[in-house]
């Protein structure tokens, strides 16, 4: 499990939407790059300088010129990284929240068992401390996906997902805002094709939690899901 | 009476300004229609207040001023309905053309016919554009 010493995976790309994560984003960039040399970061209009630090981290930027939103960028980046040849889109949380070697080794498991989708789930083993009023609003929330996707995911809106190529193709993300994070596991159920979920670590600092969707959110994206 | 007088030029104002706006045949045309018959209902109920009163009163209404509030109330609501429609169609169109012209951008950048750097109004983090030359855009 130790990041270091794999090599290289260069037919996959890391889709990083990025809005106002100037303070980590240059780390994380920094972070992934050994392991994933192709990342593409789509800025969504930050108005601290994100794309300037994420460029001078390495990483490929795209930037949106106004603010759309996080299913947005994700999406200008899945069909950018589509258009480079990426034969897996891995999408990456820009505050620093997820961990390379959980997305390596979500790409080794669809690489090896040729499976076209792997989410990643925080609820698979205990690793993640949410606390409790997060776990039930994420059980809530992961409860209402399964409805209304006909999947059965431990997890919802972890950010962490691998699509093979074809499985990447039947995205289209229509929610600019955070729903999108049902829309794409209701699309991806659809491409019919086989899918796993895989245990993943997601690190709550003080810097996620201080940014992180706040509660108010989770009625946000409810109405988001309801009247569209 | 002034009041009248106000109340129709109000009215006259209103038809000509939700007539300008465009969208596709039928339902502008439902539209205008719709207003039409407004306007027509509006203008007689200023000119004529009892009839207003006496349709109250044939469907169980106590006044017509109650009738009017109604009328206004399904009236604004189906306002707020049209316009939330309105609105998240202007949103994803605005998205499809953003993408387009980030999606464009970037195909330029990598195909080497534009630097990749921040647009001129970018924000940087205190100091001028940072430029890289990444070294995966050939």
């Amino acid at each position: 499990m130790t990041g270091m010493s794999r090599p290289p995976v260069d037919d996959a790309w890391l889709v990083v939407p990025l809005f106002n994560e100037a303070a980590v984003v240059g780390d994380v960039v920094r972070g992934v790059l050994p392991t994933f040399p192709h990342v593409v970061c789509v800025d969504d209009g930050s108005s601290d300088g994100s794309a300037a630090v994420a460029r001078a981290a390495g990483a490929r930027v795209l930037e949106h010129p106004v603010n759309l939103g996080q299913g947005a960028a994700l999406q200008t980046g899945i069909t950018y990284a589509l258009s480079r040849g990426a034969r897996y889109v891995v999408t990456f949380d820009a505050d620093g929240q997820h961990r390379v070697e959980d997305a390596a080794d979500m790409v080794d498991l669809a690489r090896r068992e040729d499976v076209a989708i792997v989410f990643g789930s925080r609820f698979l083993d205990d690793r993640t401390d949410a606390g409790l009023l997060k776990r039930i609003v994420l059980k809530v929330a992961v409860w209402f996906t399964n409805q209304s996707t006909g999947l059965r995911l431990t997890d919802a809106h972890n950010g962490l997902r691998v699509m093979r190529a074809d499985a990447a193709r039947g995205v289209r993300l229509r929610q600019d805002r955070m729903a999108h994070a049902s829309e794409i596991v209701l699309q991806l159920g659809r491409t019919r094709l086989p899918w796993r979920e895989h245990p993943v670590h997601v690190l709550y600092t003080d810097y996620s939690r201080g940014k992180g969707q706040s509660l108010w959110n989770s009625v946000n994206i409810l109405v988001d899901l309801v009247f569209r | 009476m002034l009041i009248q007088v106000i109340l129709l030029v109000a009215i006259g104002w209103v038809a000509v300004v939700l007539n300008r706006s465009t969208a596709d045949a039928r339902h502008q045309a439902i539209r205008r229609l719709l207003l039409a018959a407004f306007i027509v209902a509006a203008a007689a109920s200023v000119l004529f207040p009892s009839i207003l009163s006496r349709i109250a009163n044939v469907i169980g209404v106590g006044r017509g001023a109650d009738l009017l509030l109604y009328g206004l109330v399904i009236a604004f609501l189906s306002f707020i309905a049209t316009s939330f429609r309105r609105m998240s169609r202007m949103q994803s169109q605005l998205t499809a053309l953003a993408r387009e012209l980030t999606l464009a951008r970037a195909a330029l950048v990598d195909r080497g016919v534009v630097p990749d750097v921040a647009g001129p109004d970018a924000p940087t983090p205190g100091g001028p554009a940072v430029s890289s030359d990444d070294p995966r855009d050939d």
